[in-house]
């Protein structure tokens, strides 16, 4: 047995086998070889791996999406095949005297770079399939193919980290839990694990290498501790545990149907963050009141394009009539900093989470905010949906946000498409926000707090750096003086505010929360019924 | 030699799908089918450098077909433009 301990990112145990998740991005090493030839057979060997994972991909794509959608793997299997693209491979080696993993990474640098400054949105687009056929490439030269995110069976994810876009592409009904090397009790694989309610553990020193497929481990949330390889004792013990939180997890669920009340009468909505339409069914069966916050990003990453009017306005509307007239707030593209998509070609930024970003993009991209105001004004007509606008600092923000806004729907009724007015809000999540929301309250019907970035600027503490997490403190006296102002300076207009960073879901806080008057708490649905019951047992 | 030129209406230019068929279509030929936009040129049966030359929407180009099968290219190419491009 290895036991090691990392950091509880959240609280729950888990028995079963480990699945190890393979970085993408590989080191690529330039190596001076002396026997071209043989690289070039390692090339061939590679291609021809590649061309089947591509047909195998094209024909389960054909069955699941339909022909149009499958043409992408088509295109890359004949990019793959393309004469210039092998000859400038080919000749790298040769002449650089090279090894093909570092011949295929530069070349496709080369020719990605090449479609990525085009003046033209669709090619600059195709920079991300050159990049894809050449990852693919280098990851059969490496001798490990597609790594795969579908599991057959419940599995406990082991990586070093977790990318946003790798979370998209999981299978989520056979996790059973999160282990990382890297990452931080913030990082996506919290938010990811707080979504489904199942243990996440970061920050464990453990050493991959040693580790296998199939291998099985105890993973308890509770503790922070992991166990490879458990003894039988930590395995009942562990079995024991888990049949206790399941029972505590049905008593919760008898909180079903119920108001939250405090025995005093005071009433907050308790609302749920969502990434994406197939989370909704984690709303429902913990009956939240609402969404507090569907993070639209997740239709943006992990794909090689920009979503269309269609696209979204099918997202938006499912998710309006899913909830059936409850409450539903998308917030538009919060993209940058740590979310990233290559095709949008955001570039490198020393300071991201200071840079180019959210409303930013949207306000100087105008074409990619409209397309999306579209698809929700549209989407609207078939539920109760509110647009909420992220990363505001100015109220001249909020007014070029109108005037575009204006202009989608003077454009919407001019084409003669149906579309609804809706409640329209922004995110407190920049210290400036929350010092002029008194003049904001005017502006907008209402705020929700975005604690993460609330809390990272003005602690001016990265949320992703471990070394920092010993000066973190969440609840630090000039974040919960922030939320009273910002709550206060919107009940004097006569709006509402509320909470949808994780301090939303902080059980310590939420009797303070309900004594300010904070209106509405969005929250991980695995966190509404919890929160439920600490306000049923307030006075 | 044969040349002709056609001006494209598909709403996003030679973009990757017919760009692949194209390439299809001109490997059938042992004819050499060179495709032109504002004096930069693309091997017909290159599709990275086709998808490069970036045609849009309402541009024209030329088609130059040369070799020994080269009437039969030219009607195929032809074909090939009205009917997909």
């Amino acid at each position: 047995m290895e036991c090691l301990k990392g950091k509880s990112a959240y609280a729950g145990m888990a028995l079963g086998k480990i699945a190890l998740l393979d970085e993408a991005d590989y080191v690529i090493k330039r190596v001076k070889i002396d026997n071209p030839e043989y690289e070039l057979g390692r090339i061939e060997t590679a291609k021809k791996a590649a061309q089947a994972q591509l047909q195998a991909l094209y024909d389960k794509a054909v069955k699941e999406v339909g022909e149009a959608s499958a043409a992408i793997f088509e295109v890359h299997q004949m990019m793959l095949d393309d004469d210039d693209y092998n000859e400038a491979i080919e000749n790298t080696i040769r002449t650089q005297m090279v090894n093909a993993e570092y011949a295929v990474a530069t070349v496709g640098d080369n020719f990605s770079e090449v479609f990525a400054s085009m003046d033209d949105d669709y090619m600059k687009a195709r920079a991300a399939d050159v990049k894809d056929i050449s990852e693919r490439l280098v990851k059969n030269l490496f001798g490990n193919a597609d790594s795969n995110m579908n599991f057959n069976e419940p599995v406990i994810i082991v990586a070093d980290d977790l990318s946003p876009s790798q979370t998209v592409q999981m299978d989520k009904d056979n996790i059973l839990a999160f282990v990382t090397v890297h990452g931080s009790t913030n990082s996506h694989t919290a938010i990811l694990a707080r979504m489904m309610n199942i243990p996440a553990i970061v920050s464990v020193p453990a050493d991959l290498d040693k580790l296998s497929n199939g291998m099985e481990a105890v993973v308890d949330g509770f503790t922070g501790m992991v166990y490879f390889e458990p003894t039988e004792e930590i395995r009942e013990k562990a079995a024991a545990k888990i049949n206790e939180e399941k029972e505590k997890q049905e008593l919760l669920q008898t909180l079903k149907g119920k108001d939250n009340v405090t025995k005093s009468g005071k009433k907050i909505n308790i609302y749920a963050n969502i990434g994406s339409v197939s989370d909704i069914g984690y709303v429902l069966a913990n009956d939240a009141g609402g969404i507090g916050l569907f993070r639209s990003e997740f239709l943006y990453i992990g794909k090689d394009e920009l979503p269309s009017e269609e696209e979204q306005f099918t997202a938006y509307k499912q998710a309006a009539q899913m909830m059936a007239g409850k409450k539903v707030i998308i917030r538009t593209l919060d993209i940058g900093a740590d979310k990233q998509a290559d095709y949008l070609n955001l570039g490198k930024e020393d300071n991201p989470a200071l840079g180019y970003r959210a409303i930013r993009i949207c306000l100087t991209q105008p074409e990619i905010f409209k397309t999306q105001l579209r698809a929700l004004y549209r989407a609207a007509v078939y539920g109760n949906i509110s647009i909420m606008y992220p990363m505001i600092i100015s109220a001249d923000e909020v007014l070029q946000i109108k005037k575009i806004s204006e202009e989608v729907k003077e454009e919407l009724k001019k084409d003669e498409i149906p579309y609804k007015d809706v409640e329209e809000g922004i995110m407190i999540e920049t210290p400036a926000a929350a010092m002029i929301s008194d003049e904001l309250a005017k502006l907008v019907d209402f705020f929700s707090i975005g604690t993460n970035d609330l809390t990272q600027y003005t602690l001016a503490i990265d949320r992703q750096n471990q070394k920092l997490d010993t000066f973190f403190n969440p609840h630090h006296e000039a974040i919960l003086r922030f939320i009273k102002m910002v709550v206060d300076n919107a009940h004097k207009e006569g709006k509402w505010a509320g909470i949808c960073g994780e301090l939303g879901a902080d059980p310590e806080l939420t009797e303070q929360f309900v004594k300010m008057g904070v209106d509405e708490l969005s929250v991980a649905p695995s966190m509404v019924l919890k929160l439920r019951k600490i306000i049923r047992d307030m006075d | 030699m044969k040349k002709f030129e056609y001006t494209i209406k598909d709403e996003l230019g030679i973009h990757a799908r017919p760009a692949g068929m194209l390439v299809k279509e001109a490997k059938k030929f042992s004819s050499k089918v060179t495709i032109t936009k504002d004096g930069k040129s693309a091997e017909a049966t290159k599709l990275m450098a086709i998808m490069a030359l970036g045609v849009k929407k309402d541009q024209t180009i030329e088609v130059a077909v040369e070799g020994a099968d080269e009437d039969a290219a030219y009607d195929a190419m032809q074909a090939f433009f009205s009917a997909n491009l």
